[in-house]
């Protein structure tokens, strides 16, 4: 099962030229500054921009092919598309927008108006006109007229980027629960990490209209080009661990990482469940030597198995801790006086108030 | 009504039926013309806009003789629509109409395109999206949005309808009962010696009527406006 997505498009000085493929299901975060040809890139997939050279296809059905001619326009692609500023009908209620997608599904429902409206919360919300509805209200309503529409691929245009941080926060667990009880994959947008962090399992780096480089989120996360669009401080290794169980002692939550494990502030979670743990470089500590007396809870060992240039007075350390790759951020100082080569093992150190969690 | 004369009553209802007419049969030529305009880049698009601008620049008298040579009893139109349909425009109120619907037609579509250009075209993507068809998306999206435009042009047409004199006179001529509007009344009591008091009551009647007319539209136009969310 896979999305597979190619597309180029010449509009004056700028070129797209884009390339991706999703396993599904999926959430494919698109990701890169703005301006750099995301939303053309979704666009095209939804068929309301014609690629001069493109192919599309979802599982076997190919849904564009420039050079077999082959373009099934929008209206019977079955893509849903939530665009950044929700696009509700003014003259329509809640409800018959809702409706207005569900009458024109080409297949039969597997999400009715009930499902959707519970698992969006949109019960209150049924018979509002669209212009008495907040930003986050709106954009609920837009993502469950989108999945009325039956579709079998989601696109998701930067479904935030007009909210202020706590509406985002309203409206990102709601993702969260389509992402984790509906399979249909999804393409998501966006230039906040943050939120890609949330949602994807699959990572899509743009660049001035290019497809630069993707994969899953964890093997992605230590991308240079990554970088370069987040900022250093931000950078680090996410990797899914799988929880081991709660510490009696402290409260905190077991994840094994590799072969060690990482204790994590985070609520209750089952035995078996994966959680996603962001282990930024700059918050990691590499010793040569097993460490003693220290506060530090958390304490992986492993294997150096390259160190790069960071910028002009510190290095990235990658560590192989058991299948599981982690940075830390060292002064180049360090680097020199710990010795730190390929192929040495060290104790990557790391404090339980540094670890971010996201449920997955 | 009762305060008014046989004559006076006679051209009111006749104007009204007249205007009524014309806007019913301009309205969905006006739609698909103001659609094709805004919406459509074709070759000879320059030249289709000219043509339904003309009645604005061309004297009255011009188009309804254009209109006697196109659709008089021996005209290519004219004679074919009485031998097809047994219609007879010449010396009739559907004459009239027809006079007026062309004259008022510029009217329509400028308001029209106006409210059409105001329709988020974001919209109508969304709605494809959704799968909705082509005609699908203009019943169900485009029409009802551009409907403040539709009605403010039918309304702007009305008006213009009721008023018509020149292409009127010249094409259908001035027959009580048929084709002698308000308008034409009034020209006619002015013509007519000691018909100064009858002229000045259809006057105060066209006055009333169009005051009437402006009220109803503003009316209108905020109740859609408020139908739309706006």
């Amino acid at each position: 099962m896979m999305l597979q997505v190619a597309a180029i498009k010449h509009r004056g000085s700028f070129t797209l030229d884009a390339q991706f493929e999703l396993p599904t299901p999926g959430v494919v975060a698109l990701f890169g500054r703005s301006g750099c040809g995301k939303s053309t890139l979704v666009n095209v997939i939804a068929g309301l921009l014609k690629p001069d050279f493109g192919r599309l296809a979802l599982d076997e059905t190919v849904l564009l092919d420039t050079e077999r001619h082959i373009d099934v326009p929008p209206e019977r692609r079955r893509i849903g598309y939530v665009f950044q500023d929700a696009r509700l009908f003014p003259h329509l209620s809640v409800a018959k927008n809702l409706r207005y997608a569900q009458r024109r599904a080409k297949v039969p429902a597997f999400a009715g108006i009930d499902l959707v409206a519970d698992l969006l919360d949109l019960g209150t919300l049924m018979q509002r006109r669209t212009h008495q509805l907040s930003g986050g209200e709106r954009q609920r309503v837009a993502i469950g007229r989108a999945l009325l529409s039956q579709p079998s691929l989601l696109l998701l245009d930067e479904p935030l980027a007009s909210l202020d941080a706590a509406r985002r926060e309203e409206v990102l667990p709601y993702l969260e629960t389509l992402r984790d009880q509906l399979a249909i994959p999804m393409v998501y947008v966006s230039h906040h990490f943050e939120e890609v962090l949330r949602l994807a399992t699959h990572l899509v780096l743009m660049e001035s209209g290019k497809t630069i480089a993707q994969g899953n989120l964890g093997d992605m996360s230590l991308n240079p080009g990554l970088r370069a669009i987040i900022g250093a401080d931000a950078v680090g290794a996410i990797v899914d661990g799988t929880v081991l169980g709660l510490d009696p002692a402290s409260g905190l939550l077991r994840v094994q990482v590799g072969h060690g494990e990482l204790k994590v502030r985070f609520g209750k979670l089952a035995t078996g469940a994966k959680l996603r743990v962001q282990l930024l470089a700059r918050d990691l500590i590499v010793a040569t030597r097993a460490p003693q007396q220290l506060s530090v809870r958390n304490s992986l060992t492993g294997l150096v198995t390259a160190v790069m240039e960071d910028d002009g007075d510190s290095d990235l350390i990658a560590i192989d801790v058991g299948g599981t790759i982690i940075t830390a951020r060292v002064t180049k100082a360090a680097t020199r006086e710990l010795g730190l080569v390929s192929g040495l093992p060290v104790w990557a150190l790391v404090k339980t108030a540094s670890l971010r969690p996201y449920p997955i | 009504m009762m305060w008014l004369s046989a004559n006076e009553s006679e051209a009111l209802s006749l104007s009204l039926s007249v205007a009524s007419r014309s806007v019913l049969l301009s309205l969905p030529f006006a739609v698909l013309l103001a659609w094709v305009l805004t919406r459509r880049q074709f070759v000879g698009r320059t030249v289709l806009d000219a043509l339904v601008h003309l009645p604005l620049v061309l004297p009255p008298v011009v188009i309804g003789y254009l209109l006697l040579l196109l659709f008089g009893a021996r005209g290519p139109i004219g004679g074919w629509l009485e031998r097809v349909f047994g219609v007879e425009l010449i010396f009739t109120r559907n004459g009239a109409a027809l006079a007026t619907a062309v004259m008022s037609f510029p009217l329509m579509v400028r308001a029209m395109r106006i409210s059409l250009e105001n329709v988020d075209r974001g919209l109508e993507d969304a709605a494809r999206t959704l799968g909705a068809g082509p005609m699908d998306r203009f019943a169900t999206i485009t029409l009802p949005l551009m409907l403040p435009g539709v009605l403010a042009g039918a309304i702007t047409a009305f008006s213009a309808a009721l008023g018509e004199f020149g292409a009127v006179i010249t094409f259908v001529s001035n027959i009580p009962g048929e084709t002698r509007t308000l308008p034409l009344a009034l020209y006619t009591a002015l013509q007519t010696p000691g018909g100064d008091s009858a002229a000045a009551r259809l006057a105060l009647i066209s006055c009333v009527l169009g005051l009437g007319g402006l009220f109803l539209s503003e009316w209108f136009a905020r109740h859609v406006r408020r139908m739309l969310g706006r």
